[in-house]
């Protein structure tokens, strides 16, 4: 396994995603309980259409971020690349 | 827009053996005021928000530890 | 199922190696009102709540699992490389001679997590009351550990914490107002 030590753009643009991410947080928590705000949903599906791009740009740098099929692995087996979120 | 903090003034004894806090607080957060959320609130940048914990201001409810409170008083002095 | 993803929910900084507050932040790891207790109160209500409230219950129970994650980052970047003196010093003795520097799920005065933490009472007025209260009880745990605090850098990620938990008070308090709505009614929104 190897050591990856991560470029300084790596840290902007997951910070980046973890942004786009928390607003798709706030909006689903949100329509859970304002099931018919037809704004709140179509800034959900803008949003949901970001954090695509960004998933991409990011795991180029860093490889797979979602497992089980929701990211394309590389050779050799990439997923458990250091390092974990926690390392970081 | 409601208070975020409220304050009181506790019993002093003559006996207490700490030196007495005079003002004693506590949180009273958005959330107890705000009843179900209205549409089409005003929204933080992508960005601030992660960094306040919310996408709306109006449920956003700032905290400061005593210390903290202290260090800014300081560097105002 | 459950997808993780590699990712933390926010990006958690810690200054100093400081194994005393780590001590105190285990409280919201494995304590009464941490976030083990909360992703395991909300999942486990789902199956008896009634269908308009599960999605909320769903999406707040998952996010308190990457609040389990930031905590569990924060310890591990609290304890890392400190020594065993540091352990004991921190009043963290106790632990190391058992745990080394694994993380445990108990609390800060080292009580170990059980289900008597969450309730179940499968009346959903008294579930979503149980969750509010169990939501200001994590706010002000936050609270009384950012009191005690000298860290800028982890105070930032726990006043993330302690605003979520605000923020996911706000949504059981809605939910309650539509469970208790009068049925046939037209809604005011």
């Amino acid at each position: 396994m190897s050591h990856k030590q991560l470029p300084p753009e790596f840290y902007q643009l997951m910070e980046d995603l973890q942004a786009v991410d928390f607003v798709l947080v706030e909006l689903t928590l949100y329509l859970d309980t304002h099931p018919n705000d037809m704004d709140a949903i179509k800034q959900f599906n803008e949003f949901a259409k970001k954090r695509k791009r960004l998933k991409k740009q990011i795991e180029q740098i860093y490889g797979p971020l979602q497992q089980f099929g929701n990211s394309y692995v590389g050779y050799p087996w990439n997923w458990d690349d250091t390092p974990w979120p926690w390392q970081i | 827009m409601s208070s975020n903090m409220k304050y009181w003034h506790p019993y002093i004894s003559p006996f207490d053996p700490c030196p007495p806090v005079r003002v004693k607080r506590y949180n009273t957060p958005p959330n107890l005021y705000m009843g179900f959320q209205p549409y089409g609130l005003e929204q933080f940048s992508p960005r601030e928000a992660l960094h306040r914990g919310t996408l709306w201001p109006a449920l956003f409810s700032p905290y400061e530890s005593p210390v903290e409170a202290n260090m800014k008083k300081g560097m105002r002095e | 199922m459950w997808y993780y993803e590699k990712k933390l929910q926010y990006p958690v900084k810690v200054s100093t190696c400081n194994p005393t507050l780590a001590k105190f932040l285990i409280e919201q790891y494995g304590g009464a009102d941490g976030e083990l207790a909360a992703a395991l109160r909300y999942l486990n209500q789902r199956y008896t709540i009634p269908d308009r409230v599960i999605g909320l219950l769903t999406d707040i129970g998952t996010e308190e699992f990457a609040h389990l994650e930031m905590i569990a980052t924060m310890v591990y970047k609290l304890t890392k490389d400190a020594t065993a003196e540091q352990m004991k010093a921190a009043g963290l003795g106790g632990h190391y001679a058992n745990h080394d520097k694994a993380l445990f799920y108990h609390n800060a005065a080292g009580s170990p997590w059980t289900a008597t933490y969450i309730q179940a009472k499968g009346d959903p007025i008294a579930d979503l009351y149980e969750d509010i209260a169990a939501e200001e009880k994590a706010r002000a745990t936050y609270q009384w550990i950012i009191n005690m605090s000298d860290d800028p850098d982890l105070n930032d990620g726990l006043k993330f914490l302690r605003e979520r938990e605000v923020v996911h008070s706000q949504r059981f308090r809605e939910a309650v107002e539509i469970l208790k709505e009068e049925q046939g009614k037209k809604k005011f929104f």
